[in-house]
């Protein structure tokens, strides 16, 4: 019981303490260009190019949204050491995904479940992190969530300047200023199938890169 | 009315001088709420003389902006004094790195320069180790930096990167680190009133830069043409001439708060502007190259900057400038 106390209110102040930090390095600036931020049930999808996107993108929120917004990681890399999994999971309350599937598992179980549960997503659809200009074609999981949930508004997010903040390889962060810029809700077209509507989203994401 | 200003305590000086300042701040404030109410018939005449008040609303905020940062300054102690100039240094060398692209082989550089340098300059500030705090960027840190980034094995651009980033250093860093130095020149027979040689940088300055951005202005409705139209499309000549004249006879006016006589306030003035306003001319210069018109850049905020290296920007060129005329003439 004790012991629960003293977790939860380290989390807080890890929650508090990381986004000063964010503030500090980054300015943490989140741009609503496409919509504005309310609290309907949303999938944010975005460009992947360091670890602080997810940091990123969750200071971006506003704290009313950030508490019911679950970003969506890897579970290998974010459970690997007690720390990392206890600052995913009690902070940033993050879903985990199995990046290596095993049988008869459905790797999307754990977001359907938060989904139908009434919380908005984030989610970084290239599925792992890249190093080019562009981001990476994006997998079927975006889609797959869009068709079984046909109401949830999907936003497109670009991601500034983080990589510049941390590159790979690197620990020690550097003040760089990045921004989030939140496109225009977009939605799964009747008919229309899983590799267009990737394109059509990986372009909705590439297209506020420049607005 | 000077006689009683000569009589109160060095601090209550300084006190009774903010005041002054932040009154007329709020008279020019009034003026441009006064001209705002003006209407006009022909609506292209209206929109003109918006932008104009825009423009003079976004000065006001500069000033204000500075003159509330060192009257904190003033209030905080010698430490919060440091601590805060430290992170204009911070939040001005940020805004400028971002807009000038460095490459992954840089991030020890900037890793040193945010979180070694800076601090180290402030320190060598606080202690006062003038020696080392006049050559640890321009000799020490030149040398040292572009060895990291030659270590990180990238040649492409490299001359470039280290440049830029050499250049950041000595604006954001070197030039801001001199405005708190002021404050630890020993005059003989002016004990505890170093405040108000920095005070009087920052007004002498800004008088200057005010001046100058009005009369340009003025000129150009005129039909004046700018001298360096590829650069600033704001600047000319004798714009340039009237914000020099202001600012040295402000300096000269205020040559009661300092250990000078008006001849020298007037001087130190001249040399201050001088090189205030050519730095901010040398700055725009670099976001021209970068292609943006303010340090805010991208149509306000892709990048999230507040714009603050326009604020700071002559103040970071004339401080050392200023410092060290004041150190060789006086022999301090």
């Amino acid at each position: 019981m004790m012991k629960r106390v003293v977790l939860d209110g380290a989390a807080v102040l890890v929650g508090y303490f990381l986004l000063g930090l964010i503030r500090m390095l980054t300015g943490s600036q989140a741009r609503w260009w496409g919509c504005p931020p309310k609290a309907l049930q949303r999938i944010y999808f975005a460009n992947h190019q360091s670890h602080a996107d997810l940091v990123m993108i969750w200071a971006a929120l506003p704290k009313e949204l950030r508490h019911n917004t679950r970003p969506v990681a890897a579970r290998d890399y974010w459970t690997r050491t007690p720390f990392r999994h206890w600052l995913t999971s009690a902070v940033f309350n993050v879903i985990y995904v199995s990046r290596s599937r095993q049988a008869a598992e459905d790797p999307l179980e754990p977001l359907v479940d938060a989904m139908a549960a009434g919380d908005s997503l984030i989610l970084f659809p290239e599925g792992t992190r890249g190093f080019a200009d562009e981001p990476q074609a994006f997998k079927a999981g975006l889609y797959n969530m869009a068709t079984r949930f046909p109401d949830v508004e999907l936003v497109p997010a670009w991601i500034n300047n983080v990589q510049r903040v941390m590159p790979k390889g690197e620990v020690v962060p550097v003040p760089v200023l990045c921004s989030v810029t939140f496109g225009a809700p977009m939605q799964v077209l009747p008919g229309e199938d899983c590799a267009s509507f990737s394109q059509r989203a990986r372009a909705a994401v590439i297209a506020l890169r420049d607005v | 009315m000077y006689q009683t200003l000569k009589n109160l305590s060095p601090t209550e000086q300084i006190g009774a001088m903010f005041v002054i300042v932040f009154g007329l701040l709020m008279v020019g404030g009034l003026v441009i709420f006064l001209r705002s109410m003006r209407e006009f018939d022909d609506p292209q005449q209206g929109a003109r003389h918006r932008a104009e008040l825009d423009q003079h609303t976004q000065l006001l905020k500069t000033s204000w902006f500075l003159v509330f940062v060192f009257w904190l300054a003033w209030l905080a102690g010698d430490i919060w004094r440091l601590v805060l100039f430290g992170l204009g240094s911070f939040f001005a060398l940020r805004e400028f790195l971002t807009l000038s692209p460095t490459r992954h082989g840089d991030h020890r550089s900037l890793v040193l320069a945010f979180f070694v340098i800076l601090p180290c300059q402030y320190w060598l500030v606080g202690t006062a180790q003038f020696d080392l705090f006049v050559v640890f960027i321009p000799v020490y840190v030149f040398l040292a930096l572009p060895v990291t980034s030659a270590l990180a094995n990238d040649p492409k651009h490299f001359l470039e990167r280290n440049a830029k980033l050499q250049w950041g250093i000595m604006v954001c860093i070197y030039g801001m680190s001199h405005v708190p130095a002021l404050l630890l020149l020993k005059f003989p027979n002016y004990n505890h009133r170093n405040a108000f040689l920095v005070l009087f940088l920052v007004l002498v300055v800004q008088t200057c830069m005010v001046t100058q951005h009005l009369v340009s202005h003025r000129l150009m409705q005129l039909g004046k043409r700018p001298a360096v139209p590829a650069i600033s499309q704001s600047f000319i000549w004798r714009g340039w001439r009237a914000g020099m004249a202001a600012g040295s006879l402000m300096g000269a006016a205020l040559a009661g708060i300092t250990p000078f006589v008006p001849g020298q306030a007037f001087v130190l003035s001249l040399i201050a502007c001088a090189a205030g306003s050519m730095g901010h001319l040398v700055m725009k210069a670099l976001k021209r190259d970068r292609g943006i018109p303010i340090w805010r850049g991208q149509g306000k905020a892709v990048t999230g900057a507040s714009g603050m290296l326009d604020h700071i920007d002559a103040l970071c060129f004339a401080a050392p400038v200023f410092f060290y005329s004041v150190r060789w003439y006086f022999d301090l």
